[in-house]
């Protein structure tokens, strides 16, 4: 068990944990935060998505220890009211079926489009390729990433 | 208007408000965010059970059965709004307690939520309408029959009277529940038919608390499982003293989910009984521990376990003693494929026919194990004592778990109370709710609340599989290539997946359907379209096999039969409407511009029925660097009156795609009885880059009872990517997953077999 401070969502935050405890237990378990989901515990389906200094990380593979003083944003903090251009984009395409994974999804999309706000298609299939969906909504998600291009 | 009878009584109603609204308050304790959102609620008048209106108008509507995705929580809703005549937008959904008193089949599961609830959910709208109105004509003095309902106002035209349902809710409580009501026309209907976004969309994009992984009791204990790592395999011993040692780690025990004398409900299936469990004060610590106990497993003794079926009706069922490998599982159904199996339907005399055949056709086509994999993986909280039972969680069959609880624990259905939680995909999983009674016994045992946390190997390797399938067809043609005989014969390991009656019976004279089993020790269970998603597919692919060889466009070839079917059907039953069959195949031929050649793209089309709904795909794709690059998908839809359509093309986008995925991609094998993929790194989904460009979707305007969309398209999607893929290749693919090379891994010694 070790004391570590970490920067999340604007605010910081002392927690008392393993080092190799995953950020994303992290947020769940200790933080209560609990948009940022648990899908595979290796990296491979992007449920865990979350913003470090602005990148899209996959939480369940990154020891709190490593955060340091980057900055951590998850779902919750995308935005205040929840109206993040990607957040509204994929209310307007009413993109979710089980829902489960779309946290993840918008993280990854919001990381995409801050560092690249005009994707081409094919950008946004590689850009999207580590979030799986399985409902399949993959026409939506790219879909509404077009339509928050444009409002970006 | 007509009317329907009411299945609801005065009594019945009122024990629901004692217990259900309970039960609605303790959903609410637990996501405190949302109860805060809903501050109208504890005030609000339950006109029965699926309606509560408050005394300012806002009007909760609870929503029967579990949301997997298919839409539910939203459609079934809009359904009920309808009848009560409610703006939309004035309207909260909850989801409902289970109280099989008042709601009917609260069940995710067949592609039957609508299609089974729709009378019940428009006379639950339709009476509290009812109510309403006969309060207002009672305290106005006049006759009901002239008072008018619109968009939450009732008014009374003559003496300009008129109060929103906020200042009726009370009064109207006290109505006596009407025998029978009116409901609407299809024509007037407002809500269904419009597209309203999912009701817990905003909740979805926020990262709200909806799923049962985000369930979190005060002074709850985390607990994971360790089972066998085979098929057939038992626990012998087990040493934890390395993982006890773990800081944070309470306990490590066995338990036994299913003692060998309990009888198992239909959806008790597990092939792990008998489970290690780890508990401790979080999630991090006992995914750790799992990997520091010591167990050592041995082969089990074939043994019998008994299981009432579906309805009712108990049989003893054989578990093998056996060590399972895949490349014998396929050496095996090839075999039994070759023998004489049982017949299941016979018209005609084929084998005359088939002699007489100009031309005859005959093809094999199997298909591999698939894990369900739903990305919220297996999870239940319980707070299990001796005298209740509280459970929250991911579960697609809550009235079927809370009979194997009461029955596991000898408790009374009253002393259970089952909540609902938004499920995070389920495709037939978490119809088997093993998960839920193994945390409800961990629970008792230790004497505190408890959230049971699979790991997604655990998920993975589990079993509750989608069997593997084998279907071998032939076709006789006369020399007019009319299409004279039919024979099918399917099965698999351990069900087949043989519908006898399904098309082309019907539409060819002489037909013949077999079918056979094997049995084994790997569980298998429901997997989305179940049988229908090897069968529709493997059918489509054959029929356009067939189709080649009578020289036929594969549209006019499959209309001439429906022609056939129409007109003159051959034997008693067969299980499709024929003209609704042909009106999807003409809408896709109409849409997808059908004979106009793509440059640069090869198309290829298929229609398949199945749970009630027609479904027809039109798939245009290329290859680059032997990867099919898939650029399009038509698809028409027939499922009679189209609730929501924004969902039900959702449905339809979605569940095309999950087809064409797991034909492509997906595969769980066996080496010794193991699972050889465990994680999404060896299981291969479909994924973004893979998925197609685009979902173009249609629906067959009908006024027809509506039925289901979360299993018809998964089938034909599959048969138009292998044609399509024809098409593109020259090459047809007979063994799933087609990025798999299937022959050389499992099939070479199939001569010689």
């Amino acid at each position: 068990m070790a004391l570590f401070t970490i920067h999340v969502n604007g605010e910081s935050k002392q927690v008392d944990v393993d080092a190799d405890t995953p950020i994303l237990w992290v947020l769940r378990d200790n933080l209560r935060l609990l948009g940022t989901k648990y899908g595979c515990g290796i990296a491979h389906c992007g449920v865990c998505t979350i913003h470090l200094d602005g990148d899209a990380v996959r939480s369940c593979a990154y020891p709190i220890s490593a955060v340091g003083d980057k900055k951590i944003v998850t779902i919750e903090g995308l935005s205040e009211e929840g109206d993040h251009p990607v957040q509204k984009a994929w209310l307007e395409h009413d993109v979710p079926q089980c829902g489960y994974c779309q946290a993840g999804q918008i993280m990854t999309a919001s990381s995409l489009l801050a560092q690249n706000p005009n994707p081409t298609d094919e950008e946004i299939r590689r850009a999207m390729n580590g979030n799986l969906c399985r409902c399949a909504t993959y026409t939506r998600i790219n879909r509404a990433i077009r339509t928050a291009a444009k409002d970006m | 208007m007509a009317k329907v009878k009411t299945h609801f009584n005065r009594r019945s109603f009122l024990k629901l408000s004692a217990a259900g609204g309970a039960g609605l308050m303790l959903q609410f304790s637990w996501f405190s965010a949302l109860a805060k959102e809903n501050p109208n609620l504890e005030s609000a008048f339950d006109l029965n059970g699926y309606i509560k209106i408050a005394t300012d108008g806002t009007v909760t509507i609870a929503s029967p059965n579990p949301e997997i995705g298919q839409n539910v929580k939203t459609s079934m809703p809009m359904i009920v709004a309808e009848e009560l005549d409610v703006n939309w937008k004035n309207v909260k959904v909850v989801q409902a307690p289970l109280n099989t008193d008042i709601f009917t089949r609260q069940l995710a599961g067949g592609s039957n939520s609508i299609n089974q609830s729709w009378n019940a959910l428009r006379m639950a709208g339709a009476t509290a309408r009812y109510m309403l109105v006969e309060a207002a004509a009672k305290a106005w003095n006049v006759p009901s029959s002239s008072i008018k309902v619109d968009a939450g106002v009732i008014s009374h035209a003559a003496s300009g009277k008129s109060a929103g349902f906020g200042e009726m809710a009370e009064a109207a409580s006290k109505i006596e529940v009407p025998k029978e009501v009116d409901v609407k026309s299809i024509k007037d209907f407002k809500i269904i038919r419009n597209s309203q976004f999912n009701v817990d969309g905003p909740s979805i994009v926020t990262g709200k608390p909806l799923f049962g992984l985000d369930v979190y009791g005060d002074d709850m204990v985390y607990a994971s499982i360790v089972h066998p790592p085979a098929f057939g395999m038992e626990l012998k011993s087990f040493d934890a003293t390395e993982a006890l040692a773990m800081k944070g780690i309470y306990d490590v025990f066995t338990i036994d989910a299913y003692p060998e004398d309990f009888e198992r409900g239909y959806f008790d299936i597990t092939a792990f009984p008998k489970l290690i469990i780890i508990t401790g004060d979080s999630t991090w610590r006992i995914m750790k521990a799992k990997k520091l106990i010591n167990a050592e497993w041995m082969p089990f003794e074939e043994h019998t376990i008994k299981v009432k079926g579906f309805r009712g009706n108990a049989t003893d069922q054989k578990v093998p003693t056996k060590i399972e490998n895949t490349d014998k599982q396929y050496a095996s159904m090839i075999a039994l494929s070759k023998e004489n199996p049982r017949q299941a339907r016979k018209d005609g005399n084929p084998e005359k026919a088939f002699a007489n055949a100009a031309k005859v056709i005959e093809r094999e086509y199997t298909a591999p194990y698939l894990a369900h994999s739903p990305l919220e993986p297996l999870n239940f909280y319980a707070n299990v004592t001796d005298d209740k039972a509280e459970l929250i969680g991911p579960i697609q069959t809550p009235e079927y778990m809370e009979q194997s609880v009461a029955q596991r624990f000898g408790l009374s259905l009253e002393q259970i109370d089952i909540q609902m939680t938004r499920i995070g995909g389920g495709f037939g999983r978490k119809l088997f709710g093993h998960y839920l009674l193994e945390a409800a016994v961990i629970s008792k045992k230790i004497k505190k609340p408890v959230k049971l946390i699979y790991t997604r190997e655990d998920d993975m390797t589990f079993g509750a599989y989608r069997p593997m399938y084998h279907a071998y067809y032939r076709a006789g043609l006369d020399e007019n290539n009319n299409l004279i005989a039919f024979h099918v014969k399917a099965g698999g390991i351990p069900e087949s997946p043989l519908y006898a009656n399904r098309f082309p019976a019907g539409a060819v004279d002489n037909y013949l359907a077999e079918s056979w089993t094997i049995e084994s020790n790997i569980t298998t269970a429901a997997f989305r379209a179940p049988r229908s998603n090897f069968m529709g597919a493997v059918e489509q692919a054959f029929l356009d096999e067939v189709a080649e060889l009578a020289g036929k466009d594969p549209i006019d070839f499959r209309l001439e039969l429906f022609d056939r079917a129409i007109k003159n059907p051959v034997g008693e039953r067969n299980d499709y409407d024929a003209k609704r069959y042909a009106g999807v195949l003409k809408l896709i031929k109409e849409k997808s511009n059908w004979g106009t050649p793509k440059p640069g793209l090869s198309r290829g089309v298929a229609a398949y029925f199945c749970h009630n709904s027609y479904v027809a795909n039109v798939v245009d794709l290329r290859m680059e660097n032997d990867k099919p690059i898939i650029e399009k998908v038509y698809c028409a839809t027939d499922c009679g009156i189209v609730v929501n359509p924004i969902g039900a093309a959702n449905m339809i986008e979605g569940g095309s795609v999950d087809g064409i995925g797991h034909a492509l991609y997906s595969m769980l094998t066996v080496k010794d009885g193991v699972p050889q993929q465990k994680n999404y790194n060896d299981y291969h989904l479909i994924r973004n880059n893979d998925a197609p460009w685009d979902v173009e979707t249609y629906f067959v305007e009908s006024d027809v009872h509506p039925t289901g969309l979360g299993e018809p398209p998964f089938a034909p999607a599959i048969g138009a990517l292998t044609n399509a893929l024809y098409k593109e290749t020259g090459k047809r693919y007979y063994h799933q997953p087609f990025m798999v090379d299937i022959e050389s891994m499992f099939l070479k010694d199939e001569a010689a077999v």
